[in-house]
């Protein structure tokens, strides 16, 4: 205490001179308009300044949430997409509806849910996606999974009340249709088991000229996901002059390793489409039988 | 006549002129704004103790400010030179010479060159604050210090014509006095 007077006291003037500058400054800034404007806006910049700083470090809390809800909304859009919907041709069709997209679902073929992967893996040669949608939420086998971006990242293969499990693009069993953007060849997709960042893609025609950086998309017939959606681009083309197809290494969009939001496809008329090709070849068998 | 009561008329003498005269001619050009009234402040007794100089300083500036309608803006740079002079004479003035042998600075007691110094540093704090205050931001660099200079110097002006159209009588102290 007795060192805080005697500091005090030693600068005893220079303390009175802060004092009357103080005081002057609050006249100069109280009772000018112009200063008054100007030191309010220097305050204002400063503090603007530092709610900012504050906001950058506040909105790392905050992401998580965030995310969700652009996930969601994503979700909401994308079903509102006018390719998720397989319109007969109306001019065969003389009923005018005044909503321009049928809300009772008779035609809609592709219903989107979004779903937060739960647990996944690259490094092994079967690798799984767990995410947390379930039968009770409406997922069942054969659905397509793609990632935020509409990369394809697989197919549902198992479902539990309320997990599905996916069986990823990176899976040695995995087959999948694909098409070269460019020429709209079909080929298939598959995966070495090696490196979990390119996928394999044989079956497109050497008529094809395929270059490095020709975009992959997923095939028109699929019965699981929408057709047109990225699966990758080529990385390389392998050399195989025994053959009249290509073999090339895709790389792919999704990236495998951060997945965390996803949606889940449901194609809508995929039972209808089944039980037709079913039907159909039961036909013919009996067709045939008579003429044995 | 006392010292106080020569100081009260000098303070009233600068503030009026510095209002009535200075402020009241019709503007030389933009960058030059003759101020004299701080001299009063240059001008005190040595023997004033640096509380009362502040105090001083910062009542002269409150009045021609309550005149200029700026309050606080000749106040602050009053304070700041009331705040700076004794050091300015520390360095500027052996102690046990001068300031013992007389009341106040002028170019006779200090002698002209010291006394030059004296009011030249001074007038820069006082303008160069002023102007900081009342831009509230250096501008365009050019300008601040063209207006400085040249407000400076008419400063400079004014005071030496003071000094000698008015030259004050010091009487020299001595012990036995």
């Amino acid at each position: 205490m007795r060192n805080i007077f005697l500091f005090i006291g030693r600068y005893f003037t220079f303390f009175i001179f802060l004092v009357f500058q103080v005081l002057a400054l609050s006249f100069l800034f109280r009772y000018n308009k112009y200063h008054h404007a100007v030191g309010l806006g220097m305050t204002n910049e400063l503090t603007g300044w530092m709610n900012s700083k504050y906001a950058n470090v506040d909105n790392y809390f905050h992401l998580k949430q965030e995310s969700d809800r652009i996930h969601r909304i994503n979700d909401s859009l994308i079903n509102l997409l006018q390719s998720n919907f397989l319109n007969p041709d109306t001019a065969t069709k003389f009923v005018q509806d005044s909503i321009p997209y049928d809300t009772l679902g008779h035609r809609r073929r592709y219903l989107w849910r979004d779903a937060e992967v739960v647990s996944n893996s690259v490094n092994s040669e079967r690798n799984y996606i767990q995410i947390n949608r379930g039968s009770k939420q409406g997922v069942k086998d054969n659905m397509g999974v793609l990632n935020s971006d509409l990369s394809l990242v697989g197919i549902v293969v198992n479902t539990s009340d309320n997990f599905s499990q996916v069986m990823s693009l990176l899976h040695v069993k995995n087959n999948v249709n694909a098409i070269m953007k460019k020429s709209g060849n079909a080929g298939t997709i598959s995966w070495d088991g090696k490196n979990p960042l390119f996928l394999t893609m044989t079956g497109v025609p050497k008529s094809d000229s395929v270059v490095r950086g020709d975009t992959v998309l997923t095939g028109t017939y699929s019965l699981s996901f929408p057709p047109l959606k990225m699966i990758g681009r080529v990385a390389s083309i392998v050399k195989d002059n025994s053959s009249n197809f290509y073999t090339l290494r895709i790389q792919t969009a999704a990236n495998f390793q951060n997945l965390q939001h996803v949606f889940v496809v449901e194609n809508l008329q995929s039972v209808e489409q089944e039980k037709l090709d079913k039907e159909t070849r039961k036909k013919i068998d009996e067709l045939k039988k008579p003429a044995r | 006549m006392s010292d106080l009561l020569k100081n009260i008329i000098r303070f009233t003498f600068f503030i009026l002129v510095q209002w009535f005269v200075l402020f009241k001619i019709p503007p030389l050009h933009r960058f030059i704004v003759p101020y004299i009234y701080y001299l009063f402040i240059l001008w005190l007794p040595f023997y004033i103790p640096r509380f009362w100089l502040l105090v001083i300083g910062f009542l002269t500036g409150l009045s021609l400010d309550y005149f200029t309608q700026t309050p606080g803006l000749h106040a602050a740079a009053c304070v700041l030179i009331a705040y700076i002079r004794p050091f300015i004479i520390n360095i500027l003035l052996p102690k046990d010479t001068s300031e013992f042998n007389y009341r106040e600075p002028s170019p006779r007691t200090m002698g002209w060159t010291p006394y030059a110094v004296y009011v030249l540093i001074l007038t820069l704090f006082h303008h160069s604050y002023m102007l900081l205050l009342e831009w509230l931001s250096f501008g365009d660099f050019i300008t601040f210090a063209v207006k400085l200079i040249a407000t400076t110097g008419i400063s400079f002006l004014l005071i030496f014509t003071t000094e000698l159209l008015f030259p004050r009588k010091m009487r020299y102290r001595t012990n036995t006095a």
